[in-house]
């Protein structure tokens, strides 16, 4: 549905992305995963034909994106990031008005089921300047289907939601990927995990990693940190954690922590926790860390180039002696 | 044209909602009113002729206000972009700018109506200018809201669009005050480029095809320039 294709944007001098390539199958839901400023913006207003592509090329449903600008424009509903709506108009104005510069025909129809997808019908005749933000971000959604798209673009849905909405709209989201294509970007893990068929992450412009949300969190979790925190520290509370089967690692922290590294695969808190207790060093605290957007991809980068560089330096020194 | 449409009765609908158009719309038509019965008291002649006029002086500064939030306001608050990737062109974007803008031009020049019907009322006056005076007026304004629409497209601060747009109407207006001491061939072109050399004819009356055909063009010319400024937000 989607292809792109050595896709590349200059701002000036500053390249925003660099050679991306990936696919988009009918169907999916993408994920793109990234740090603010890895390009994910600068990825989507391309494929909405908001801007040009410096180099490479993007196309939807076969169209070029820049070449068939407006085939493709008709065929995709954009959410950008910042929720652009108009303040003084009513939610059904402004979906209406959406739907007939995109050319529907049966607008009333449309705007009702558009309302309806998004479970803001109740506000149709609300002033949207007056919405909360959490409907506005839902009014965002509806003006992307008024038109039901075959192609959902949608920069950032959950950014600035609280808890209880961020929920709501993955739910949507998800209900509307039954029958679309979506691509959603995110700066959260446990977001694209939720939501998305698959996941790509991208960096400084580049793509990093990609995979299925199973994948992903497979090679994430290879090496699960666990957090152990007991009432009488010592060193033998670290032999005795170094020897549970499946620790590869142990390293006392202050205050009678332990930062305890798992091998991949295996889950070691029960064997950890029964050590602790028959040790009688008194259970306080036992958790898996969750990974930050930074631990991922200095994970990442560091499995995928800085590896062979260490072993190569290893074997070096071996020789040396 | 339907896009375009769309594009100018949501702006139309925008300015009934917002203070700036009631308050320059009552400002004009306040300013008017007194130049009407300031002239009319002076003069005694049952003629427009001296009104309109004047009130080219104020529209120079009356229509970047009517402009000036027209693509600058979509720019700031972004919905620019869901405009630019809709199905429609760049130009039907400006072109239903504009036209929302000359609509509401139109409206108040019609609210100027009851000023003829005084004068009927009261005296005789010649029709021929009156409509044709009218007719230049929308002509005039009509480009004036071209020219302010293009600096709205400039900036997406809509103070700036104001004082560029009128910087130009004033510049447009008044090119040709140097033309006595240019030499013939420059001072030729500065009086026909002029915004005011091609007006005043209308009040007399006179409906000159070279005068329309000038203010048609420079509308083309600008609004063409508003939709190149707008691609090449694009490019950024
Ligand atoms: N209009 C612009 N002009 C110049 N630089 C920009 C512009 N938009 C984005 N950038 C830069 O390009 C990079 C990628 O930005 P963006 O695509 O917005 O990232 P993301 O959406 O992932 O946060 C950033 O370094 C950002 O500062
Ligand atoms: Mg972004």
């Amino acid at each position: 549905m989607i292809e792109v294709e050595n896709l590349t944007k200059y701002y000036g001098d500053l390249a925003a992305i660099r050679d991306l390539n990936f696919r988009v199958e009918r169907g999916e839901i993408l994920g793109f995963l990234g740090p603010n400023g890895a390009g994910k913006t600068t990825t989507m207003r391309i494929l909405s034909g908001y801007m040009p592509p410096s180099a490479g090329t993007a196309r939807v449903a076969d169209f070029d994106v820049f070449d068939d600008s407006l085939e493709v424009r008709r065929r995709i509903g954009y959410m950008p990031e910042t929720v652009p709506l108009y303040p003084e108009m009513s939610v059904r104005s402004y979906l209406a008005f959406m739907a007939r510069i995109r050319g529907v025909t049966n607008r009333k129809g449309q705007v009702d089921a558009a309302m309806e997808a998004c479970h803001i019908t109740d506000k149709a005749d609300t002033i949207i300047g007056k919405l909360s933000k959490g409907y506005r971000q839902r009014v965002g959604l509806a003006q992307a289907l008024v038109h039901d798209p075959e192609v959902l673009i949608l920069d950032e849905p959950t950014i600035g939601l609280d808890p209880k909405q961020i929920i709501e709209v993955r739910e949507l989201i998800k209900e509307l990927g039954h029958e679309r294509t979506i691509i959603l970007s995110t700066h959260i893990l446990s977001e694209a995990q939720q939501t998305c068929d698959r996941v790509l992450i991208i960096n400084e412009g580049e793509i990093v990693a990609e995979g299925t949300s199973q994948q992903l969190t497979d090679r994430l979790t290879r090496g699960t940190l666990l957090h152990v925190q007991v009432a009488q520290p010592g060193p033998e509370v670290i032999a005795a954690l170094s020897r549970v089967p499946g620790v590869t690692g142990v390293e006392p922290e202050d205050g009678g922590s332990y930062g305890v590294t798992c091998a991949q695969g295996q889950d070691c808190r029960t064997a950890i926790a029964a050590t602790v207790v028959n040790g009688g060093w008194g259970l306080l605290e036992l958790r898996a860390i969750e990974m930050s957007l930074e631990d991922i991809f200095l994970k990442l980068t560091a499995e995928d180039t800085a590896t062979p560089v260490l072993d190569e330096q290893t074997e070096q020194t071996v020789e040396g002696r | 044209m339907r896009n375009t449409l769309a594009i100018a009765g949501r702006e139309l609908h925008a300015y009934f909602v917002s203070p700036i158009a009631y308050v320059v719309t009552a400002a004009f038509l306040l300013l008017s009113g007194y130049l009407f019965a300031a002239i009319l008291l002076i003069s005694r002649e049952a003629t427009l002729r001296y009104l309109f006029g004047n009130l080219t002086t104020i529209l120079l500064f009356v229509a970047p206000l009517l402009t000036m939030r027209l693509l600058a306001e979509e720019q700031r608050s972004g919905t620019i972009e869901l405009l630019l990737t809709s199905p429609v062109q760049d130009w039907e974007v400006v072109l239903g700018k504009w036209l929302a803008s000359l609509g509401l031009f139109a409206g108040i020049l019609l609210l100027t109506g009851y000023y003829p019907l005084i004068l009927w009322r009261y005296g005789n006056p010649d029709w021929g200018p009156v409509l044709t005076g009218y007719g230049g007026l929308l002509l005039l304004g009509g480009t004036l809201l071209a020219l302010g629409t293009l600096t709205s497209a400039l900036t997406r601060n809509q103070i700036v669009a104001a004082v560029l747009g009128v910087g130009l109407t004033v510049l447009a207006w008044l090119i040709d005050a140097l033309s006595q001491f240019a030499g013939p061939p420059v001072s030729g072109v500065l009086t026909y480029l002029s915004l005011s050399s091609h007006f005043f004819d209308f009040l007399r009356g006179i409906v000159d095809t070279k005068d329309v055909l000038y203010y048609l063009s420079v509308i083309v010319a600008a609004l063409f320039l508003a939709t190149r400024v707008l691609e090449t937000r694009r490019w950024r």
